[in-house]
């Protein structure tokens, strides 16, 4: 019963980080589908996000104001709005002008995008980590009190409705606004739906924008949940969540929900039963395994040559 | 030489080919013929190993190769063109030639640094059968010349003689007219001829122009819309109803 | 249009605002076990503003901004020449490197000792870089993993001296062949995947070298790294002061000169320095040679290249192996100079720091790959009043030559091989 438990633990937290991480893959999957460039950068406005999250709790609480549903609100809202921003920034400033270059151009670009702005954030708030109050406590447990029990918190719970909301918005979006459905044609073709009138360059924007929001709102959470930020963990949650995407098929977007809860639970798993110290080496084991069998990702739509 | 029996590929719910037969022997050139989109290019992307076929075998000398991997299938003597020229245009035309002999050099990395005579010996020999080629289809003032700078009719006779150079025994041609004006048309028909008699190669290829197809050919594989249509000499061919419908349309 | 351009520079100028406002300007501050907001100085609030403005009127007035920039003239005066022809610029090009060769065997005699270490960190850079430079620049893999072997070759040496006393000439081919092996095996299983999955395969093999370095402590002494590692030898002299080793000579003594610390360094710079024109010299006879051209052909279709009978798996094999090989190379060179490595020096931002050197080069170009080399480890050093900046510059520095520059430094002018007339 306890050895239950404890897996159904390690399951909970697993699906916990990964539908965290799924948020944030979701902004590598559709950057990638739609221009072919993966935006490394994209870790560091998850990064941003979080600290806005904290930078607005803090004032606002600076400010007297006590009741938790406004302040995560207005956490949310400041993320969101600085994380686009941003999002929309970079993609202006360091992919566009180089778009449609060989490969590596865009490439270099954005690692060096990642490491300006890792930098930027260093330099304006100092590169030990900060505290994030965890504003959401308490949960359930269940399980024999004298030995192990397992247990939900609120927070956990809040990560996934929130994720599920998101997830469910998203679809909705894609599949049924004006503006999902050009998305959907830009990633098919590109040249297609220039010729077709749609302006692409405002929809590549529109998609930076959406997955900056959703690692926005990933930062939040997740700043929450761990209790603290520093400059450079966007770097090593990006490197997760852009393997979660490629887990589940680079450019599919229910493939990088699939991959980011995988990810998550694999994680949690090796954490749980083997070492934590390990649990990298795990996640890059199971992407290099599930590649080697399905090359394009788990839902990733097998390419075949036009010869 | 070439046997296809059956061959049918499917691409998710669209059949593309559909048991498509057909045969070549030594000595002789074969061509296939059909409306556009009929899935000829389909039938030489099977045969070459670059898809793999969904149904149906293709025995190359005895051997069955359907499914093969596509340089496993050029190492066994069949080499094929493309329909948009593919050359390695930053490399110069005999550059090219001597990508081709790759399987024919001596890729040992010591040899090659310390320049033993036999790695010498090979490179030049390399060198002479590029140049030997070059000649034979008229390139070789342009020998060192980028590939992507020839005109378009000059690269067309690039991708042959380098598929010639690979010394292979079925050599496929998709379009290897295409774009060319009459009187390259001419010289690209006494090219293929002389392949045939002079270096014993026989020639599988897809082609639009009539004139071509019905000069050349001993025999002609119709296909429409992945289905065999018809097969038979060029005469046979020409007089063929369905063969007249499918081009025409229904009067 | 006069309008759209308003509104859509004053669009530049709020985003410019939102996204410098709340991270530079109101900074978490500890007081105690409480975080605080605290406003930013003045001169930040005001360079702030200032960005703000500068984005607005760089927006409205851009057509005629980048018109004008367009209308100067060109700074290079050889961009319109006629390209020379190839045996000469051939002969040109030794002619060069030979004089670049000789300056470089005498210079470190003449400068500081500072300096002469700095150099020999810029040589092993470029020889990681020309490594990488075939991966890469030649075969068009996307290898962002590269620092694996980099470690691999450090960690080789550093575990062959401390368990079995092996010293650096014979570490150095063990270590160049075990970097090698693991390029094999990890190539092996990868090479066939696309492009952008090959990248982060790649880094994700970085990576988890690292992790397992930092892990097995009981192999690899974990965060602590190993030290110890010893100089190389000259015909069994020693350069230090004392004898490490039993039955070695000491340099200043066999020759009677009173000892000085630059000894070490510049012999450790000159050995780098053959090292490092080696591994320039075997790769660019590799081009030459069948394995470079199918790479080559490889990169430039692959399609055609399988067509004629190249195995696609084992041509990027080949060149993912042969970097490897050189990175094990720079990697024994790199522990012996720093005596002492840990997991610390083999981070992704070095492959990235890697990477940007041959991109920044212009893929494939040898001449290229060794400016841009000099440029990204000696510049930051010279800037070292802004070192706080440095890193943020260099980020910067990256995206600005990708927009500017793409081709590199030197874009590469290849060396074809030619049919004499034979007359």
């Amino acid at each position: 019963m306890q050895d239950l438990l404890y897996f159904l633990q390690q399951l909970i937290n697993g699906l916990t980080i990964g539908s965290a991480y799924a948020l944030i893959a979701i902004g590598y999957t559709m950057v990638y589908g739609i221009i072919g460039m993966i935006n490394f950068a994209h870790g560091e406005i998850y990064m941003i996000g979080a600290y806005t999250a904290l930078i607005t709790i803090t004032g606002l609480a600076s400010l007297g104001v006590a009741w938790l549903p406004l302040i995560l609100i207005v956490a949310l809202i400041c993320a969101v709005l600085v994380s686009s921003s941003m999002g929309w920034a970079v993609e202006r400033v360091a992919y566009r002008p180089v778009r449609g270059r060989h490969r590596l151009i865009p490439l270099i670009s954005a690692i060096g995008m990642s490491i300006f702005l890792q930098n930027y954030v260093h330099l304006a708030q100092g590169s030990r980590n900060i505290g994030f109050p965890a504003l959401i406590q308490g949960g359930f447990q269940f399980g024999d009190p004298d030995s192990f029990q397992t247990s939900i918190s609120y927070m956990q719970i809040t990560i996934f409705i929130t994720t599920l909301i998101c997830m469910t918005a998203l679809s909705l979006f894609i599949s049924r606004s004006r503006i999902g459905r050009a998305c959907r044609a830009v990633s098919q073709d590109l040249g297609m739906a220039n010729l077709l009138g749609i302006d692409t360059n405002r929809i590549i924007s529109a998609t930076f924008i959406i997955g900056a929001s959703l690692a926005a709102v990933a930062g939040l959470l997740l700043g929450m949940y761990y209790g603290s930020v520093d400059p450079l963990f966007g770097f090593i949650a990006g490197l997760k969540a852009f393997t979660a995407a490629v887990l589940g098929g680079i450019g599919s977007i229910p493939g990088a929900m699939l991959g980011g809860l995988i990810l998550g639970v694999s994680e949690s798993m090796t954490s749980g039963y083997l070492s934590g110290e390990y649990k990298d080496v795990v996640s890059f084991g199971l992407l290099i395994l599930i590649l080697l069998f399905k090359p394009t990702g788990l839902l990733g739509k097998p390419e075949v040559e036009k010869i | 030489m070439l046997e296809v029996r059956n061959l049918s590929m499917r691409f998710g719910g669209l059949l593309a080919v559909d048991q498509v037969s057909l045969d070549v022997n030594e000595h002789e050139i074969v061509s296939i013929i059909g409306p556009n989109g009929a899935g000829k290019t389909t039938v030489f992307n099977c045969i070459s190993g670059f898809y793999c076929p969904t149904g149906g075998k293709i025995r190359f000398q005895g051997e069955e190769v359907q499914g093969k991997p596509d340089f496993k299938i050029s190492r066994l003597g069949m080499v094929r063109t493309f329909q948009h020229v593919r050359l390695f245009s930053k490399m110069t035309v005999v550059e090219n030639l001597l990508v081709a002999q790759h399987r024919h050099l001596n890729t040992n990395l010591f040899a090659g640094l310390l320049k033993t005579p036999s790695y010498r010996q090979q490179e030049q020999k390399a060198l002479d059968r590029a140049a030997y080629w070059l000649d034979r289809v008229g390139l070789l003032e342009l020998a060192n010349r980028e590939a992507g700078n020839l005109a378009y009719g000059q690269q067309r006779r690039l991708e042959i003689a380098r598929c010639m150079v690979t010394e292979p025994q079925l050599l496929m041609l998709d379009e290897p007219a295409a774009g060319l004006n009459p009187a390259e048309t001419r010289d690209l028909n006494h090219l293929i001829v002389s392949l045939k008699e002079d270096y014993n190669v026989s020639v599988l290829l897809i082609e639009h122009d009539m004139s071509l197809v019905m000069e050349i050919s001993d025999r002609i594989n119709v296909i429409n819309q992945g289905r065999p249509l018809a097969c038979g000499t060029p005469e046979e061919v020409r007089q063929n109803d369905d063969v007249i419908k499918a081009y025409l349309g229904e009067a | 249009m006069a309008a759209q351009n308003f509104k859509h520079a004053l669009f530049c100028a709020i985003v410019t605002l939102v996204i410098s406002y709340p991270i530079l300007g109101l900074n978490l501050v500890a007081q105690g076990t409480q975080v605080v907001l605290e406003g930013a100085d003045t001169a930040t609030l005001i360079s702030i503003v200032l960005a703000a403005v500068a984005v607005f009127l760089f927006q409205l007035f851009r057509d005629h901004i980048m018109g004008s920039v367009g209308k100067m003239p060109n700074l290079n005066p050889f961009a319109n020449r006629e390209p020379m022809e190839q045996s000469k610029r051939q002969r040109l090009d030794t002619i060069v490197l030979t004089l670049l060769v000789i300056g470089a065997l005498i210079w470190p005699f003449l400068v500081s000792r500072g300096s002469v270490d700095l150099a020999t960190l810029v040589l092993i850079y470029v020889m990681l870089a020309l490594g990488l430079n075939v991966v890469v620049g030649l075969a068009g893999l996307l290898d962002l993993g590269y620092v694996a072997f980099y470690a691999v070759g450090a960690y080789t040496f550093a575990l062959l001296y401390q368990y079995f006393n092996i010293s650096f000439w014979l570490a150095l081919p063990i270590g160049a062949c075990l970097a090698a092996t693991f390029g094999f095996l990890l190539g092996f299983p990868v090479l066939r995947l696309r492009g952008d999955y090959l990248a982060i395969v790649t880094l994700g093999f970085g990576e988890i070298i690292r992790i397992l370095l930092n892990n097995m402590t009981w192999l690899t002494g974990g965060p602590n790294g190993i030290g110890g590692i010893p100089d190389p030898t000259l015909f069994g002299m020693e350069f230090g002061r004392r004898v490490k080793e039993e039955g070695n000579t000491l340099f200043h003594e066999v020759f009677n000169i009173s000892y000085s610390g630059n000894h070490k360094i510049i012999v450790l710079y000159l050995i780098t320095l053959v090292l490092a024109l080696f591994t320039a010299l075997v790769i660019r006879r590799f081009t030459k040679m069948p394995v470079g051209r199918s790479w080559e052909a490889l990169r430039e279709d692959e399609i055609a290249a399988r067509s004629l009978g190249l195995n696609r798996t084992s041509v990027k094999l080949s060149a993912f192996t042969i970097g490897a090989f050189f990175a094990g190379f720079a990697g024994t060179v790199f522990a012996s100079k720093q005596g002492f490595i840990s997991p610390e020096s083999f981070v992704f931002l070095e492959s990235a720091i890697i990477l940007a050197i041959v991109v920044l080069g212009g893929m494939g170009s040898q001449i290229g790959v060794i400016l841009a080399a000099v440029a990204v480890i000696i510049l930051p050093e010279l800037a070292r009043e802004f070192s706080e900046y440095r890193m943020l510059l260099f980020g910067l520095a990256m995206v600005l030559m990708m927009i500017w520059r793409p081709q590199g430094l030197m874009p590469m002018r290849r060396i074809h091989i030619e049919l004499k007339k034979q007359e």
